[in-house]
């Protein structure tokens, strides 16, 4: 646990760090690409979920959505880790203080988890259902889970805003 | 009278309503509205950057340009009015944050161009089934097309953000 604030501290009093601190338009910047990587993370695995839900692109089998849909999902993923890296050492004291960023890291955590356990485990045998309408159950689960975890993310994230006030 | 005088007392009167006070007085519902008004943002956003990226032929290659704008660009529309009655829900409750607030008018501006684009380009790919792939002048122009359509919609992104960091007062 000494290693970890170690690390924190050496990050949060980088010269980085204390730049996005305290350079007026940094922050916002950094701030608008972390908003619109996120939207396109959001609003891309939305096709995918509501695929695996059997509520939208029925007509198409899950893997051809998803080897066209995840490398923006991927990319825009990367982006939002960098840009929510860098928002976060210019004070991450107190992001680690917060409620909402600690639940936000988690969420995105079991999100990933979600995601790999459908990989691994529900999307063994893919080629046998994924050209049906009406997917099995774990199919549908891990559609309609990852829907409600990253709206909490989002939700996380925007209450994240109201709930310490670093600008 | 000037516009700047008549819009802030227009902003005074519209904080002074009813439905104004409960937004301002209940403390969760401007993060709900913004929280909702960005979930419908990721929508919107997403839909057009994939048909821009699918017209770039950086995604989706397998699927017909047709195919893929009748997937996604018709879900603008409805997802429109969600943001309009959140944005105004948000206006009504904080209305000098955005009413008198460059960088607001500059985000609806944006928001025209989008919406003309976008439905030029919905109209025109369903018109014809290589209505931008003819040859290499509406290839081009498809291209052409699609980048202003990607650096609209990350303008509004961003001019988004920007008002909380512009606003007056």
């Amino acid at each position: 646990m000494q290693r970890f604030w170690e690390l924190i501290s050496y990050f949060e009093d980088s010269g980085l760090a204390d730049n996005i601190r305290e350079n007026d338009v940094l922050f916002p910047l950094i701030e608008s690409v972390h908003v619109l990587s996120i939207c396109l993370v959001v609003g891309s695995i939305l096709v995918v979920d509501l695929r695996l839900l059997g509520l939208a692109s029925i007509n198409r089998p899950v893997s051809r959505i998803t080897s066209g849909i995840l490398p923006l999902t991927w990319s825009g993923f990367a982006v939002a880790v960098a840009s929510g890296f860098l928002l976060f050492i210019s004070n991450a004291t107190k992001y680690l203080a917060n409620g909402y960023f600690v639940a936000k890291i988690f969420l995105i955590c079991a999100a990933g988890l979600n995601m790999a356990i459908f990989h691994a485990i529900s999307a063994k045998d893919l080629p046998r259902w994924e050209n049906e309408a009406a997917l099995p159950l774990p199919a549908r689960l891990a559609g309609g889970l990852s829907i409600l975890l990253w709206v909490s993310v989002v939700t996380c994230g925007r209450w994240i805003g109201f709930t310490m006030q670093v600008h | 009278m000037t516009v700047d005088d008549a819009l802030s007392a227009f902003c005074t009167w519209l904080a002074g309503t009813w439905l104004s006070h409960t937004i301002q007085t209940t403390s969760w519902i401007i993060p709900s509205l913004q929280t909702i008004h960005i979930l419908s943002v990721a929508v919107v956003f997403s839909a057009a950057i994939l048909v821009d990226l699918r017209i770039w032929r950086l995604l989706d290659r397998d699927a017909p340009l047709p195919e893929l704008a009748r997937r996604f660009l018709p879900t603008i529309w409805p997802v429109l009015l969600v943001l309009l009655v959140t944005g105004s829900l948000l206006i009504i409750g904080e209305p000098r944050r955005s009413l008198l607030n460059s960088t607001f008018y500059l985000k609806m501006a944006l928001l025209l161009v989008a919406i003309l684009l976008t439905g030029w380009l919905q109209r025109s790919i369903s018109s014809s089934p290589n209505f931008w792939d003819r040859d290499l002048a509406r290839q081009i122009a498809g291209r052409l097309a699609a980048t202003v359509s990607i650096l609209v919609w990350c303008g509004i992104l961003f001019a988004g953000r920007w008002i909380a960091y512009t606003q007056a007062g």
